[in-house]
């Protein structure tokens, strides 16, 4: 009989830690949610700073269509274009810790988990990235040409690729925020992280202009999938190191 | 007694050189003679991995325990581990320059190990640029588990994907399999545990005058 009682107390309390488990979870997932949405509206708000990004964008591809006038060789094609996403990127997650007042800072600290406040920008970021580097890769086209074969693969591999160079520079800007010099500092601390990232990305997106086979590609698009999971696995378990001054 | 290590390291050092310049090797086309420098490039490689995965292991405990001094030799390996760097791409320039015919090649080894030394460039400018000393602490332990994995990546598994001119990668046979014969095992091992000892040697006295250094500023 009592042995009966004690299962069943054991039931309850392992449900209810359970449930507590899932409730955790599904709190930190909302939260994540008001993090993007809060990027989202403050971005909207101060409408200067993703206009002056598109115009960046413009002015760089203008000047490669200046100096290059008509690429024949897809491979040069291909490295101007990750080149062109490569600054972009930088310029465009230099801002995303600097921007953030002290008083704002003091108020995630006290009612968020460190670790939603990086996974939701991670994303948010990623999602930003993306838009952008279509933008360039729209106008790329109409100034520059397409010689892509295989539209989707290159979609792709432009979708992974923002992901995974949005995770690594949003926690480097994190570091460099800190740090302070912040523009210079994200060049430096970024680029030799960002390299074994864009040599994968680079092959792949070259491969899918060559239009070839799926099954080809499968090994870098798995190896390009595990470090889009390993890097922001690593940021949210550094980024909490980074948040407490 | 806690000194045998180190004359166990000169000893192996005198007869890496002694026996890597004169013992046989196997006579293979276009490498030759200079096969003889698998004992003096492929080594500074083991040494500049095995300080920096001490580093990055004290660069963890500092962030699980903030003492400063695990910080201090996090630093020091990671300076000697850069050295060892340095000198195993010029011992590997040297080599290419005579079998591959230019100085410098796309090869994804090379690739890496340029975009290891950027790394190990921008953590010390990281750490110069910040003043406090907690703070560039953290910030450098930080950005280099972080960079770490990739790096890792990038060293480890992209050249086992694609083309490379290095043995063992991208279907070139390994040394292990044809050229590497016994005569050439008997000094290969002993030269990587001498210069792996001499690596470790020169950080501990770094890490030796470093302590003493602090301790006369600190008592000023």
């Amino acid at each position: 009989m009592v042995k009966k009682i004690d299962t069943e107390n054991l039931c309850k309390i392992e449900c209810n830690r359970h449930l507590n488990n899932f409730l955790d979870f599904c709190r930190m997932l909302s939260q994540i949610g008001l993090i993007i949405a809060k990027e989202w509206k403050l971005e909207w708000r101060n409408r200067s700073a993703i206009a002056g990004l598109s115009v960046y964008i413009l002015s760089g591809l203008y000047i490669s269509y200046l100096s290059f006038k008509k690429i024949a060789d897809p491979a040069t094609w291909n490295a101007l274009f990750w080149i062109l996403i490569l600054f972009m990127a930088v310029n465009a997650l230099a801002k995303s810790f600097m921007t953030e007042s002290r008083g704002l800072q003091l108020f995630y600290y006290t009612f968020l988990n460190p670790q939603v406040v990086i996974i939701g920008k991670i994303i948010y970021n990623g999602v930003l990235l993306f838009v952008l580097g279509l933008l360039t890769l729209l106008f790329y086209t109409i100034l520059l040409g397409n010689p892509v074969q295989d539209s989707f693969m290159f979609l792709i591999t432009l979708l992974a690729g923002c992901f995974g160079i949005s995770s690594v520079l949003t926690m480097i800007s994190a570091i460099a925020s800190r740090a302070g010099h912040q523009s210079s500092m994200m060049a430096i601390l970024g680029f030799p992280v960002l390299l074994p990232l864009l040599i994968i990305l680079i092959h792949l997106s070259k491969n899918a202009i060559d239009g070839i086979e799926f099954s080809v590609n499968v090994k870098y698009l798995t190896l390009i999938l595990s470090l889009n999971l390993i890097v922001p696995a690593l940021a949210f378990i550094l980024f909490p190191y980074l948040w407490r001054e | 007694m806690h000194s045998v290590w180190k004359i166990i390291c000169v000893i192996l050092l005198f007869y890496t050189v002694i026996a890597g310049f004169l013992l046989p090797v196997p006579e293979l086309p276009i490498l030759n003679e200079t096969i003889r420098n698998l004992y003096f490039h492929v080594t500074m490689w083991f040494v500049m991995i095995t300080h920096m995965v001490i580093s990055i292991v004290y660069s963890i405990r500092f962030l699980t325990n903030s003492q400063l001094r695990y910080d201090m030799k996090a630093e020091q390996y990671s300076q000697t581990g850069m050295v060892f760097g340095i000198a195993g791409l010029i011992t590997g320039m040297i080599w290419a320059k005579f079998t591959w015919g230019a100085f410098w090649v796309n090869d994804t080894k090379l690739n890496g190990v340029a975009a290891a030394m950027l790394m190990y460039a921008a953590y010390f400018i990281l750490r110069n640029a910040t003043d406090d000393e907690n703070k560039r602490a953290k910030l450098s332990a930080v950005y280099l588990v972080f960079a770490f994995p990739l790096m890792m990546a990038f060293i480890f598994i992209l050249p086992r994907m694609t083309d490379s001119l290095h043995p063992g990668n991208g279907g070139n046979p390994a040394f292990g399999q044809y050229d590497l014969d016994n005569n050439m095992r008997m000094v290969f091992y002993p030269a990587i545990i001498a210069w792996t000892l001499l690596g470790l040697w020169i950080t501990s006295i770094r890490i030796r005058i470093k302590n003493l250094w602090n301790e006369t500023n600190l008592s000023e």
